[in-house]
């Protein structure tokens, strides 16, 4: 066992699958009985619903995200897009209602914005990417400014909040829930497993791996580079404005305060998951798995007092890199325990 | 509210360079603040813009440029420019942070602008010649003195404090000072910082993990919008209520329609800028003295005097 470990880069290609795989999910169970040992609340069914619903919109942002890093790409625009549809949408269904006054229409004219926005918005990060040949660290960085901005502007500095009539009739998308599973967590169930299907069983998805592992050979076999890095620009876009669908009735307001750093973390979810960062290799379970870490994590310091609260952000630090060591590391570990 | 502050300062440097010759008789105030990040900062902004547009209208000789900033680096460039672009008379400024901003408010002093310091204090007092501020210690004694004439010994509280910040220390450590002796136990705090999605989460924590909470004091009233959504998702809004803080127009309303999971509000107004530009402004209008140091008071609003705090135009 030790001579092959030793023998290079490419082990086995069954086993660095499965460690990869099993990296995160090894991680997210010593969370949750960490988790438990803390405090057994942990494990009570409103927390585990409570982490669930949350860990949704990061979720699903995140598996539009595994999509662009896997194509060799990368989104910073995402939390100021999901604020600045967040907005536009509060402020065409508080028209809506001005103008019709509040019915189940209003809200549907406000998820149909919100979709075309999401698309739009991805569509100008891909176009931008691909067509003006910019590269998109910048595209993205200037776009999360725009939207930021955009937002701010559009509230006034304030907060955009949603109409009494509409926020009725919106409410229960975030708050209700079928088979005891909150609605919220249904689209992300969703939105995950059309994800893994996309990825793993589709020419897309493998075209999106050949372009982030070696974008000139991707050209010459004849893939559509530009069309399918685009395709996955606008795919993020439409995760973020189903995020924002279902996140907009939680408090019915959006402000420059909304989806601040969820870029970041969003990434953090899809490298957590075993995703590549430099592109070429794609994980969507691994995505789910990175969000459920990242929501643990700020709920189990919420459930605990042992931990003093000015050091939060080092203990998040502490658990983002070691779950990434998990699925790296775990490699050499592994083997070597396999060869004891 | 920074892209409209921009094309202000655009508007205001072209009329300065159209009308310099003529106009040297004009006093220049320049107000430096941060950008409207959040509800707190966006009614500050909008407050200033108020204060500006009136005393620009009251005062001909008086012209005034605001700066917003988006953290204390660009804070003290924003500083610099006002005195060697628009060669300012006088600054209004509300500081990022207290310690990174002494020494470029000091450069400023230096250049022979008269100083007003609002809301969060340099650590060398004697550069300012006006202090403005709410009072964090007193906003923090009057929200402990009204969960104590509301609950009784043995009754449970939690606590949603800020970003960990001077500010949010002094409110702290009042309000614990206050609560002291009076048999109620704080069962915890976590930070929310200042964000109502923090808010609702950390509630929806505090919730599954007490069974027996009594009150929340949410010191910000952006916080508090989200504890009370988390309260009402748990459906357990018979058993507790909300302090909040600041006197932002949603609560106000909540508080005069006599709302009993929000039953009151203690006042730390953004609306403090405005009296900063007033006073500096009537450094040079005034005949009587102006400097010396003004702090404001955080009362108590509830159903009865909470007309005299709406501001249903605020974005805040």
């Amino acid at each position: 066992m030790s001579v092959s470990a030793h023998e290079g880069a490419k082990p086995a290609r069954g086993l660095r699958i499965d460690f990869k795989t099993l990296g995160p999910l090894l991680a997210l169970i010593l969370l949750v009985i960490l988790g438990y040992l803390l405090n057994p609340l942990f494990l009570g069914e409103g927390n585990i619903t409570n982490i669930l619903t949350r860990s949704a919109f990061i979720g699903i942002i995140a598996v539009g995200a595994t999509f662009v890093i896997t194509a060799g790409g990368i989104d910073l625009s995402v939390g100021s897009m999901a604020a600045f549809i967040a907005g536009v949408m509060i402020i065409v269904m508080n028209w809506a209602v001005g103008a019709m006054g509040a019915s189940l229409w209003t809200v549907l004219f406000g998820i149909g914005c919100s979709l075309i926005l999401g698309v739009g918005a991805g569509f100008i990060n891909g176009f931008l990417t691909t067509k003006a040949k910019i590269e998109a660290f910048i595209v993205t960085l200037g776009t999360m400014g725009i939207y930021r901005s955009l937002v701010t502007y559009f509230a006034d500095g304030g907060t955009l909040s949603l109409a009494t009539g509409a926020r009725d009739i919106y409410r229960p998308v975030y708050y209700d829930s079928f088979l005891r599973i909150p609605y919220p967590v249904w689209v992300f169930i969703l939105v995950a497993i059309v994800g893994w299907v996309l990825m793993n069983r589709t020419a897309f998805g493998r075209y999106c791996m050949a372009i982030g592992s070696n974008e000139h050979v991707a050209r010459y076999s004849a893939i559509k580079v530009d069309r399918v890095k685009t395709a996955t620009y606008i795919l993020q876009g439409l995760c973020v404005s189903l995020a924002t669908i279902i996140y907009v009735p939680r408090l019915g307001s959006a402000s420059a305060a909304t989806g601040v750093l969820w870029e970041l973390e969003a990434i953090a979810a899809v490298i957590i998951g075993g995703t590549m960062l430099k592109g070429g290799f794609g994980r969507v379970g691994g995505t789910v798995i990175g969000a459920l870490i990242l929501t643990a994590i700020g709920n189990i310091l919420n459930l605990t007092e042992i931990i003093s609260n000015y050091l939060n952000g080092a203990v998040q630090g502490v658990i983002i890199v070691a779950a990434v060591y998990l699925q790296r590391g775990s490699l050499r570990t592994g083997r070597k325990k396999a060869a004891e | 509210m920074s892209l409209k502050a921009i094309a202000l300062g655009l508007l205001a440097t072209s009329a300065l360079v159209g009308g310099a010759v003529a106009q040297d008789e004009k006093i220049k105030i320049g107000v430096s603040i941060p950008a409207a990040t959040h509800g707190f900062m966006g009614g500050l902004n909008w407050h200033a813009a108020e204060a500006e547009k009136r005393l620009e209208a009251a005062h001909p000789n008086i012209d005034l440029v605001i700066v917003t900033a988006d953290g204390p680096e660009d804070q003290a460039s924003d500083l610099e420019d006002l005195v060697s672009v628009q060669q300012i008379d006088a600054l209004v400024v509300l500081p990022f942070e207290s310690e990174p901003l002494t020494e470029p408010v000091r450069a400023v002093k230096d250049a022979g602008a008269f100083i007003t310091v609002v809301d969060r204090g340099l650590t060398d007092p004697t550069i300012q010649d006006i202090y403005v501020s709410g009072n964090n210690t007193e906003m923090g004694v009057n929200s402990a003195e009204y969960i104590k004439s509301r609950l009784n010994e043995g009754d449970n509280i939690v606590i949603l404090r800020g970003i960990p910040t001077v500010l949010d220390t002094e409110r702290f450590d009042a309000f614990m000072g206050a609560m002291e002796g009076s048999g109620i136990n704080v069962l915890d705090d976590e930070f929310a910082n200042w964000n109502r999605d923090d808010g609702f989460e950390v509630m929806q924590d505090f919730l599954s993990r007490f069974p027996d909470i009594d009150a929340v004091w949410a010191q910000d009233d952006d916080i508090t919008l989200g504890v009370v959504e988390a309260i009402k998702q748990a459906g357990r809004e018979s058993e507790m209520f909300v302090v909040g803080g600041a006197g932002m127009k949603e609560i106000i309303k909540g508080v005069m329609d006599g709302d009993a999971l929000v039953p009151v509000d203690v006042l730390y107004s953004p609306a403090q800028i405005a009296t900063a530009m007033d006073v500096t402004v009537a450094h040079y209008t005034s005949n009587g003295p102006v400097t010396g140091t003004y702090i404001l008071g955080a009362p108590l609003i509830t159903q009865e005097n909470a007309e005299e705090f709406y501001f249903p135009d605020s974005p805040f």
